[in-house]
């Protein structure tokens, strides 16, 4: 009975439906572009550069002729598999160390876990990455670790802060006289009930992780060429705006579109999660 | 004339029925207790007559007060009453008062915002003034106090004095001694009465406690399901309601569930001068950090087959006590042994011990993991066992649990939000249960519940240790309640076991300053007539 009422309300949510679809559009473009790309985006076609958009290209050409639409197509995969590797090590890791910290309250663990993450958060994402690259040489795969390690102490601040609360809870308590320990608890009654708010970091944190890959590529330290990126788009049509402005404005609305769809469909999850939360309470 | 006058008044929140035909009235300097359980409806009347209402509230019928209509009444006339013409108390003292702001400063904002004209200085000398009037006078408790530095009842006291700062003709109280303890309620009771005698205010007391309300209402309101039931002079109504509702309520309050006595003189629970500090927070850089002896030297024996009573104030210790008896905490001092073994061994909860005893918790509401269905909710437990019961072994085993505490095994497969307070706490018995333990500790776990709720729970109790031949330690502070349940009682204050014996005995003749104070301080019932009693007692 529960599920299929959040299923209406979902369905209800002009945000998160607006922007599902929005983050869909791009999530199948990506994956699309594994079977195929109108044309291919390694391919340079000289002749046919700065062509602005039309039938047979889309979207138009760049300057070395190559398809804007195809390369879109590729960026999402190469933006979105950084983004969604990146919250993957930032929750596998954060999410761990949260509930760890919080289940061992005021002990040297604790201290440990949250002070180093405050270390990490004291160096911006950007002077990490370039730590990062500058060690391993910029690669997409450094770019996911540099991205994913900034977003450990996110997740990880999140997590310990709801994990409290929860741990001055009854159940928590008859759990704990039923002789279960601290992990088993952690996973058995915290974590499913730090879930919603894992949800909803979970997007904003996925659109970040998509503008900070477009930042790195823009600066050069992510995925290296010929695998296109959105970042690049944008650095390669710097000089040529005047020239070619559909070079920078597709990629830069692809960006803007994912990131303002990710960011609705997190509204909406919270949105969605909220009145569930209240309706409990009465 | 009437103050307030509340006629057939029918309330629907988003189309839920809330309140149907209420009709009450009030006169200056009357005290009017408002009686129900939860969901009677007795709050919303009181919001409604505030205008307090929430989102989707459609209200009927009239509210007048000195003759004006509120219903129909405009939000900027309304502003205008409230605070000037009707204070209102809540019961929450710890959320009522705004964290970051000193009393002095709550009280005047009250008097500055009904009165412009009104100076910081003066609106600040007037708010001493009644703050000294509801029992803080400025030399103990300065204005610029904040509510941390305050305890519950004195926090109390600071939301009187906000609501009395205008000298309101009409104070309304929602239930606001439900979170005191007696001794602080009974203050706070002879305040509001001493408070509607000086300035001929009309008290609206708004409660489910029935005892609370006897010993101060002129006249006593019956709600249940939106609907009036009863309404009449207290003295009167009390004694000779013939409402079979009313006097359900009244026989529920002062239930004594039919116990057998099985005690053995055999030692079940042996606590021997128990210690319990906590380290308190560092005063300075390289201070060493301070100790709070939460419990000092606490010795006691419960007997197999016994039910023991624990009493005390909040902060008394009594928590601390539960927690290190259930092995949950290591204690600096002393020993606790479940049937001659130490409940904590080599600084690790000993569990071959702890699967002879289960607590139930307070709230119904907050024992339970939402996310779980109710099979695995009370199948918990089994964790402390050598081997797990599997397939239909385990489900038996939570089939009969259920069945004990009058569930069905169709129960198992729903989450816990399909169930009321009263069956959750059947479920937390049911839980306690499943490994058939020795002792139970009851920790609050009749508390939140509603009157004719706790009767039904207290006899499952009873019932269950007859059947079962369970031990209890039940933690309250309410003395009824351990009066009905319990073979002996330990009083507890500070951290000590001041008083302890016989419960009967200890209730009758108190040998120890603190139990007289806190017998002295329960409201109770007046005595009802036999025969009234028996023509429905059945």
């Amino acid at each position: 009975m529960a599920e299929k009422s959040i299923l209406r309300l979902a369905l209800s949510s002009r945000n998160l439906i607006i922007g599902l679809a929005l983050s869909l559009v791009f999530v199948i473009a990506g994956l699309l572009s594994f079977l195929w790309t109108p044309y291919d985006v390694t391919m340079l076609d000289i002749p046919s550069r700065f062509q602005t958009p039309s039938a047979a290209h889309w979207l138009g050409t760049d300057h070395f002729g190559r398809d804007i639409l195809s390369m879109i197509m590729v960026g999402a995969r190469t933006s979105i598999a950084v983004a969604l590797v990146a919250v993957g090590i930032g929750m596998g890791l954060g999410v761990p160390l949260g509930l760890a910290a919080a289940a061992r309250k005021d002990s040297l663990l604790d201290d440990l876990i949250m002070r180093g993450n405050d270390l990490v958060f004291a160096f911006p994402s950007l002077l990490i990455a370039i730590l990062i690259t500058a060690v391993f040489g910029p690669s997409a795969l450094n770019a996911i670790i540099a991205i994913g390690v900034f977003n450990i102490p996110v997740f990880a601040r999140l997590v310990r802060g709801a994990a409290l609360s929860l741990w001055t809870l009854d159940y928590v308590l008859s759990a704990r006289v039923a002789g279960k320990g601290a992990a088993r608890i952690s996973f058995e009654h915290i974590l499913p009930n730090v879930a919603n708010l894992l949800i909803v970091q979970g997007t904003i944190q996925f659109s970040l992780g998509i503008l900070a890959e477009a930042s790195l590529s823009y600066v050069g330290l992510g995925a290296q060429p010929p695998i296109p990126s959105w970042g690049r788009m944008l650095a390669d049509s710097q000089t040529m705006i005047s020239l070619a402005p559909h070079m920078a404005l597709f990629p830069g609305l692809a960006i803007v579109l994912t990131v303002l769809g990710l960011n609705l469909a997190g509204d909406g999850l919270r949105d969605l999660f909220d009145p569930k939360l209240r309706k409990a309470r009465t | 004339m009437s103050l307030l006058d509340i006629q057939k008044l029918s309330l629907s929140i988003h189309g839920t029925p809330i309140l149907d035909n209420v009709s009450l009235s009030l006169r200056p300097g009357e005290i009017l207790g408002v009686i129900g359980e939860s969901g009677s409806g007795k709050s919303m009347t009181a919001f409604a007559t505030m205008q307090l209402l929430p989102d989707g509230a459609n209200a009927s019928g009239k509210i007048l007060l000195q003759g004006q209509d509120l219903l129909t009444t405009s939000e900027p006339e309304l502003c205008a009453i409230r605070g000037k013409d009707i204070g209102m108390v809540f019961q929450e003292p710890m959320t009522a008062l705004n964290p970051l702001q000193s009393i002095g400063k709550q009280v005047a904002e009250t008097l500055r915002i009904h009165d412009r004209s009104l100076s910081r200085g003066e609106a600040m000398r007037r708010a001493a003034n009644t703050l000294e009037r509801c029992g803080l006078p400025g030399d103990q408790f300065p204005l610029s106090r904040y509510p941390f530095e305050l305890s519950g009842g004195q926090r109390q006291r600071v939301v009187i004095a906000m609501a009395i700062a205008l000298q309101p003709k009409l104070l309304i109280a929602d239930e606001p001694t439900t979170a005191l303890d007696v001794t602080t309620q009974a203050q706070i009771l002879v305040l509001l009465k001493r408070l509607v005698s000086e300035d001929g205010m009309a008290l609206m007391m708004i409660t489910h406690d029935l005892a609370v309300v006897s010993g101060m209402a002129d006249r006593i309101c019956i709600m249940r399901a939106g609907k009036v039931i009863e309404e009449g002079a207290a003295g009167t109504l009390i004694t000779e309601s013939k409402h079979p509702y009313t006097r359900a309520l009244f026989e529920a309050s002062s239930h004594q569930p039919d116990r057998i006595q099985g005690a053995h003189n055999v030692p079940l629970l042996q606590v021997r001068n128990v210690v319990r500090d906590y380290a308190l927070p560092r005063k300075g850089l390289f201070a060493k950090p301070g100790r709070h002896r939460a419990v000092n030297d606490v010795s006691f024996e419960l007997h197999h087959g016994e039910s023991l009573g624990l009493v005390g104030e909040s902060g008394c210790g009594k928590s601390t006590l539960t927690r290190a008896i259930l092995g949950l905490e290591e204690v600096q001092g002393g020993e606790i042994l479940l049937d001659g073994e130490p409940v904590f061994a080599a600084n690790q909860p000993n569990h071959k011990v702890r699967r002879k005893m289960q607590v139930v918790f307070q709230d119904p509401y907050g024992s339970f993991n939402p996310r779980h269905k109710v099979a695995r909710l009370i199948a918990e437990p089994f964790h402390l066992l050598e081997t797990q019961p599997r397939g239909a072994e385990r489900e038996a085993l939570i089939d009969e649990a259920l069945e004990s505490v009058g569930l069905t095994p169709v129960d198992k497969h729903k989450y816990i939000h399909e169930f009321s307070g009263g069956q959750r706490q059947r479920i937390a018995i049911a839980r306690a249960l499943i490994i058939k333990p020795k002792l139970i500790i009851l920790d609050e776990a009749v508390s939140a519940l509603d009157v004719s709720i706790r009767a039904q729970i207290l006899d499952l109790l009873a019932d269950l240790s007859a059947r079962f031949g369970l031990t209890y330690l039940f933690i309250s502070h309410d003395l009824s309640v351990v009066r009905a349940i319990t073979d002996r009682v330990l009083v507890m204050q500070d951290g000590e076991i001041v008083e302890q014996g016989e419960t009967g005995a200890v209730f009758d003749a108190p040998a120890h300053a603190f139990t007289r104070t806190l017998i002295a301080a329960a409201p109770r019932l007046p005595d009802i007539p036999a025969h009234i009693g028996d023509t429905h007692g059945a």
